[in-house]
């Protein structure tokens, strides 16, 4: 149950939100270094010395929203791992059904977690 | 074969034969997007693109190009095909299911064409000797 609807709850924001940001990303770097910065001064951090109101807010939102898609990129693909071994015949038994469940969900945060932390542990040393 | 009601309508028909095609083009592209979009958050992690000589240099290359290209076909493939289930499930009334569809089309392709487009852009810039422009 959970993680049927989280399968389609990660692909759809993936297929809107994360599609969305990556067009935006790729038009950024087709125009310019301008755009690109203006593109992370909004999205990731604002190097300026005074940062607007809305880019401290727009900073803060974007990190959620790609280490939010981080992490749906990770439900969906083990999900969907899970979903072509179902597609098999295999792993319908009680059992290893929900065992496979939970595992997915472990796993999807699991990554998300290891990925980001170490990015802003590496942050953090400089 | 009934004329009365919606479902004594199209008893007997049988179904309208493109839930299997639907079923495998959605299986080919999750295998293609395991693939590509695996490459492409594991690229992302090593080049952690806030720089943009970095980032263009990476993008620049053909084989990345090519890459992304297939990645924009693959994922925007996927998202039609999961959107539409979606909007079939949860968007009821003839007349907005269609309109829901329709837009869902627009930016399938609208979105999978700006993307492949931007692509070519970083990839032949440099080449046609034109400095950056703005879109």
């Amino acid at each position: 149950m959970a993680v049927s609807i989280l399968h389609r709850a990660s692909g759809d924001g993936l297929a809107i939100v994360g599609a969305l940001m990556f067009l935006w990303w790729l038009g950024a770097i087709a125009s310019g270094p301008e755009a690109y910065a203006a593109f992370i001064a909004c999205v990731w951090r604002d190097p300026s010395p005074e940062i607007s109101t809305f880019h401290q807010v727009t900073n803060i939102l974007g990190k959620v929203v790609v280490i939010g898609l981080t992490w749906a990129f990770f439900q969906h693909l083990f999900s969907g791992l899970r979903h072509l071994v179902l597609d098999t015949g295999a792993g319908y038994e009680l059992k290893t059904n929900k065992l496979w469940s939970a595992l997915v969900i472990i796993g999807g945060i699991a990554a998300t977690a290891a990925i980001w932390l170490y990015i802003f542990a590496e942050a953090l040393n400089g | 074969m009934g004329n009365g009601t919606r479902l004594g309508r199209v008893r007997g028909l049988g179904s309208a034969q493109h839930g299997s095609q639907h079923w495998l083009q959605q299986r080919l592209t999750a295998l293609g997007n395991i693939l590509l979009v695996t490459w492409f958050v594991v690229s992302m992690f090593r080049l952690q693109p806030t720089g943009y000589a970095e980032v263009h240099r990476w993008a620049s290359n053909p084989t990345v190009g090519f890459a992304l290209i297939l990645l924009v076909i693959s994922v925007f493939w996927h998202l039609r095909l999961g959107l539409q289930v979606l909007i079939e499930d949860y968007v009821h009334g003839e007349a907005t299911r269609l309109l829901a569809l329709v837009l869902l089309n627009f930016y399938a392709i609208g979105g999978a064409a700006y993307g492949i487009f931007a692509i070519v852009r970083i990839a032949l810039a440099p080449a046609a000797g034109i400095a950056p422009g703005g879109m």
